[in-house]
């Protein structure tokens, strides 16, 4: 080029020149998805103790000690081992804790903290996209984790039935049932305060009363009913019934249930992010 | 698009701004009426403005005059309230992505991932332009040693200086080659020294016929960097030309700094005021402006004054901002 050619160097500035247009291009919200996925690369050894250790200690240590102790005194829970019964739950209730905790503090650092998000806006990527993005990413990462624990399920022998390969989006839906929501809600937060109260709760609770490690049957009425409101309960309901092959019409009922508040979450999303990142 | 050898040109003799505009004449951004707004607030009242391609065009004003805000709306980042908006010849409502992709931003805040790597940044940005890696990579070892990072560039971007970090900035903004590069306060909060390799850089892309949008409080690097530049007040244009122009419409030639002992300040001030065209009085100083700055301060030593200290300059754009814009704090 004329006008500038560096000192001693080829000029840099080519106006285009030297981008050759891609023959298809990708769609942005998976160039977005990319940015996580290549961020989680660097980070992902931190992440394994979480989303996947603590969830295999804890099937160890309730469900086989435990579970000896249970299945001895009282034949097991609801007709199986309760090894057998409580390795959905833990992976539903995992899946619902990694996809709120994707959606909390990681939302708050692309709007706050390091400012991802406008980074990427400052791009082609629009707003829906930086959003789909985003939950694209935690479904992968829900995928991957869901993935070796099913692998591990099976190696403790308590997978029973074929249906279990369904297992795999059933538990990712859940996930995303939380992630959609909570994302939608952490882009109106000014301070990650909020973050420990939805924790303390809603998110503890749900984890030890919505059938995860007892069916919801043992509470008083009341909260059994509050229990089956839970979206933990449903997706904890799917992934028994389809890793036990207890498969029946109400499971259409877990599947639409999630699938709705994912839905309504994203939708929800869109309108939180745009008014937070678009002003 | 038409190459003319090197051999073929002067460049010195011609703007870069001048030379690119011969290949094309469209503006690169052109604004009537524009207008924002949040809630009852009007950041941006109503102005208008055509930047040319290959000029470097400035936008000053105090904190608060509605610079980011028309940045932001160029940017395609905020959507305008009011007015016309044409950037690169597209409507930003409609063609937001497209115009993005041509565009670099260096916006006022940096935005990089500082659990990354320096290059990691520079990878992760070529991506959402869609780009190949390899070539982003082969650009980014070009930018790298652009912005002087070469030797950063598998470092962690957290514990970089601050002028590390805005030449990454800078550096990302470029990755996508693109025709108009905005730049939001580029040096507020660096040192003197990151500053002055900051203009160096700047001006190199300026050289290069790279379109520079430049908001700034600082009054030396508009002087540096701008060729044109509007001062704005209060979300309107106070003042509109060359660095030049605005201080010889809008000051003298000279400026005389008198400083007084405490007491006898307020007591000269007014004998003092019939010497310059203009006298301002501050609260340490007291400013007279003259065509002819030495004769005047011969005068204020005749009428028997003896002040502290005195100091005779030329104008710069700051004397033209502080007229324009007064001399209260803005906060």
């Amino acid at each position: 080029m004329a006008q500038g050619a560096a000192p001693g160097g080829v000029s840099i500035f080519k106006h285009g020149e030297q981008i050759p247009a891609r023959r298809f291009s990708t769609p942005k919200w998976l160039r977005a998805a990319g940015y996580w996925a290549y961020q989680y690369r660097r980070t992902w050894r931190s992440s394994v103790v979480t989303s996947f250790l603590i969830p295999v200690l804890y099937l160890a240590a309730m469900g086989i000690a435990l579970g000896s102790l249970i299945d001895k005194h009282s034949h097991g829970v609801d007709g199986v081992t309760y090894v057998a019964y409580l390795a959905p739950g833990l992976l539903a209730g995992t899946c619902m804790q990694i996809g709120t905790n994707d959606a909390t503090y990681p939302v708050m650092g692309g709007i706050k903290w390091m400012r991802t998000y406008f980074a990427q806006l400052a791009s082609p990527l629009e707003v829906y996209d930086v959003l789909l993005g985003h939950l694209a990413w935690i479904a992968a990462r829900l995928a991957i984790v869901v993935s070796i624990y099913l692998a591990v399920m099976a190696a403790f022998g308590v997978i029973y039935s074929p249906w279990a390969i369904a297992a795999l989006p059933a538990a990712v839906l859940t996930g995303l049932a939380f992630s959609a929501p909570v994302s939608a809600f952490a882009a109106t937060q000014d301070k990650d305060t909020s973050f420990s109260t939805l924790y303390r709760f809603a998110i503890i609770p749900m984890f030890l009363f919505s059938g995860t490690f007892f069916p919801i049957s043992q509470l008083p009425a009341w909260l059994q009913a509050v229990a089956y409101a839970t979206p933990l309960y449903h997706g904890v309901a799917l992934c028994r019934d389809l890793t036990l092959g207890q498969v029946s019409w109400a499971d259409l009922g877990h599947l639409a249930y999630l699938c709705a508040l994912a839905f309504v979450g994203y939708l929800a999303g869109r309108r939180t992010f745009s008014r937070r990142l678009v002003v | 698009m038409t190459h003319v050898p090197d051999s073929e040109r002067e460049p010195e003799e011609r703007p870069a701004g001048e030379a690119r505009a011969g290949q094309d004449a469209a503006p690169m951004v052109e604004a009537h009426g524009l207008v924002k707004r949040f809630g009852d607030f009007v950041a941006v009242d109503g102005v208008d403005f055509t930047i040319p391609k290959g000029e470097s065009f400035g936008f000053l004003g105090p904190n608060g005059a509605g610079k980011t805000s028309t940045m932001r709306m160029i940017s395609c980042i905020s959507p305008i309230s009011e007015g016309t908006l044409r950037v690169l010849g597209m409507d930003p409502a409609a063609d937001g992505p497209l115009i993005r992709a041509r565009m670099g931003l260096v916006p006022q805040e940096d935005s990089l991932d500082l659990e990354l790597t320096v290059l990691d940044n520079l990878m992760i940005y070529g991506r959402y332009f869609d780009m190949p890696k390899k070539v982003i990579r082969e650009r980014a070892d070009q930018l790298l040693e652009f912005a002087q990072l070469t030797e950063r560039a598998n470092d962690r971007v957290d514990p970089l200086s601050g002028g590390m970090k805005r030449r990454l900035t800078i550096a990302r903004a470029l990755i996508s080659d693109p025709d108009l590069l905005i730049l939001d306060e580029p040096t507020t909060g660096l040192d003197p020294q990151a500053r002055h390799l900051l203009w160096d850089r700047l001006y190199r892309l300026k050289q290069e016929g790279v379109t520079l949008i430049i908001t700034t409080h600082y009054m030396d690097e508009a002087e540096q960097l701008c060729d044109r530049l509007v001062v704005m007040d209060k979300g309107r244009f106070a003042a509109e030309g060359t660095p030049r122009q605005l201080i010889e419409a809008f000051s003298t030639k000279e400026v005389v700094e008198l400083r007084f002992a405490p007491g006898q300040h307020e007591e000269v001030a007014p004998t003092l005021a019939a010497l310059a065209e203009r006298q301002e009085v501050l609260p340490d100083r007291i400013l007279l402006y003259t065509e002819d700055g030495d004769a005047a301060l011969q005068e204020v030593a005749r009428m028997g004054h003896i002040a502290q200290s005195t100091l005779v300059r030329r104008s710069t754009l700051e004397d033209v901002f502080l007229r324009l814009t007064g001399r209260t704090l803005v906060d």
